[in-house]
């Protein structure tokens, strides 16, 4: 690495650092553009005790349900956990914490943790069992509560295409919660599945600038589908 | 009869208005987006981040990077467009999606609603329904009235976590279209072939029954 060359040649190499209890940030909504290598490499290093804000939990042996197999996650911040045995199985046992927070008040949380925000107003959640113990104010005769931003010793994402510098560009839904989590980590990790010099990218058309960008990867991606749902011609 | 859930599809499109950017949630509301007149201009917006969602994907068109809320295959309509979870989220809760739709377990006639965990049984989460019910100004709330034993599912006060407090004014339910106004239903149309009074019957929460309560047409 040299400069603004932001790209690593190996996934030991882009999760250097990475330790026990660590909280991480991560990309991705379902199994729809999520880290499918970072996340093998968290497995492969054997990390524990992590706490992973991420929408969703992954499935039965994909994404962040790999990370279960082996109890590497201590609790998960999310919005909604269905879709996966082994975690139900180590949520009703009490091992796994699961924070349950509204995806809008996720997607804001994660970008203010990277916007230097450190807490917002939202009405989402008033009045419910996630606005318990949070401070509440009225601003025009409405009702708020105050959500603090979340921030990661890591963040882990997906992108389409990059240059070297990290320039980023997304592809269709599979940018969702990517752009945020990125920003939220001290170091942000992004795997992408095409890597081209700096310069070709055509600066209009960048979703997320590579200032945000500390590691770089490639990657090949088999690209999971939960619910694959088709119409007759 | 009570409503077919084709039926509470038909009878939420037709809350729809031309031009109208609109949210469906999972299930029943998600079908509502298969009665959308032809003469009309519908842009359905999906919380994962695309304005402009079309139809399932033919076979040879499915595409693991679009998907919808529900994490199905979707298509992009003309005029579509992508964006982030957080800018999603601002359109929601910046007020700027025109109509709502999801489901319920229990609403009541405070305008609360109880959608997205029974205590004691599986915590799947809330997804993004404490953002669009805090977000949106125009929700329709699609239910069953009353559960399978004849337990009334609109009632004086939710017993269930809630998703949201106060932000309720309609209801479709199975049997009946209500409004929510001053801490009350006030019965606007029956299900063809449901009485009055067998609505009243399946309603908890204080019930406003005006002189005349039409049929729901189709």
């Amino acid at each position: 690495m040299s400069g603004f060359d932001k790209v690593v040649t190996s996934y030991a190499e882009a999760l250097d650092g990475l330790e026990d209890n660590m909280t991480i940030i991560a990309g991705g909504f379902g199994l729809c553009g999520i880290p499918e290598n970072l996340i093998k490499e968290i497995k492969r290093r054997g990390t524990k005790g992590l706490t992973i804000a991420s929408n969703n939990a992954g499935t039965d042996g994909n994404g962040l349900g790999l990370l279960l197999e082996d109890r590497q996650i201590k609790k998960m911040i999310s919005s909604y956990v269905g879709e996966n045995a082994l975690f139900e199985a180590q949520m009703m046992s009490g091992e796994l914490e699961v924070e349950l927070t509204p995806q809008g008040t996720l997607a804001e949380k994660m970008r203010a943790g990277g916007a230097g925000i450190p807490a917002f107003y939202t009405a989402t959640g008033y009045g419910t069992p996630v606005g318990e113990g949070k401070e509440v104010r009225e601003f025009n005769g409405r009702h708020y509560i105050l959500e603090e931003a979340l921030q990661g010793d890591f963040s882990i994402a997906k992108a389409w295409k990059a240059d070297r510098c990290g320039n980023l560009m997304f592809r269709k839904t599979a940018r969702n919660f990517n752009p945020m989590a990125i920003t939220a980590g001290k170091i942000s990790v992004v795997e992408v599945e095409e890597i081209v010099e700096i310069g070709e990218l055509d600066p209009d058309e960048i979703h997320l600038p590579g200032i945000y960008v500390n590691r770089l990867i490639k990657g090949t991606f088999e690209k999971p589908i939960e619910q694959r749902t088709v119409r007759s011609a | 009869m009570a409503l077919t859930r084709d039926q509470l599809a038909q009878r939420v499109a037709q809350e729809f208005k031309d031009g109208y950017y609109v949210n469906l949630g999972i299930g029943i509301p998600t079908l509502a987006a298969n009665f959308i007149p032809d003469d009309m201009q519908v842009m359905l917006q999906s919380e994962n981040g695309l304005l402009g969602m079309g139809p399932f994907p033919l076979d040879e068109e499915v595409d693991a990077d679009l998907i919808n809320a529900g994490k199905q295959t979707v298509t992009m309509a003309e005029g579509a467009s992508l964006f982030s979870s957080a800018e999603s989220f601002a359109m929601i809760r910046g007020g700027h999606v025109d109509l709502t739709v999801l489901g319920a377990f229990e609403v009541d006639c405070q305008g609360n609603i109880a959608s997205y965990m029974i205590p004691g049984k599986l915590i799947k989460g809330m997804g993004g329904a404490m953002d669009l019910v805090a977000g949106a100004d125009n929700i329709i709330v699609t239910m069953t009235h009353a559960s399978k034993s004849g337990d009334s599912k609109l009632l004086s006060k939710c017993t269930l976590p809630l998703t949201g407090k106060g932000c309720i004014k309609r209801v479709l339910t199975d049997l009946a279209l209500l409004d929510i106004e001053d801490g009350k239903f006030i019965l606007r149309e029956r299900a063809p072939g449901v009485s009055v009074d067998e609505i009243a019957k399946l309603t908890s929460g204080e019930l406003v029954i005006p002189e005349h309560v039409p049929e729901m047409v189709f």
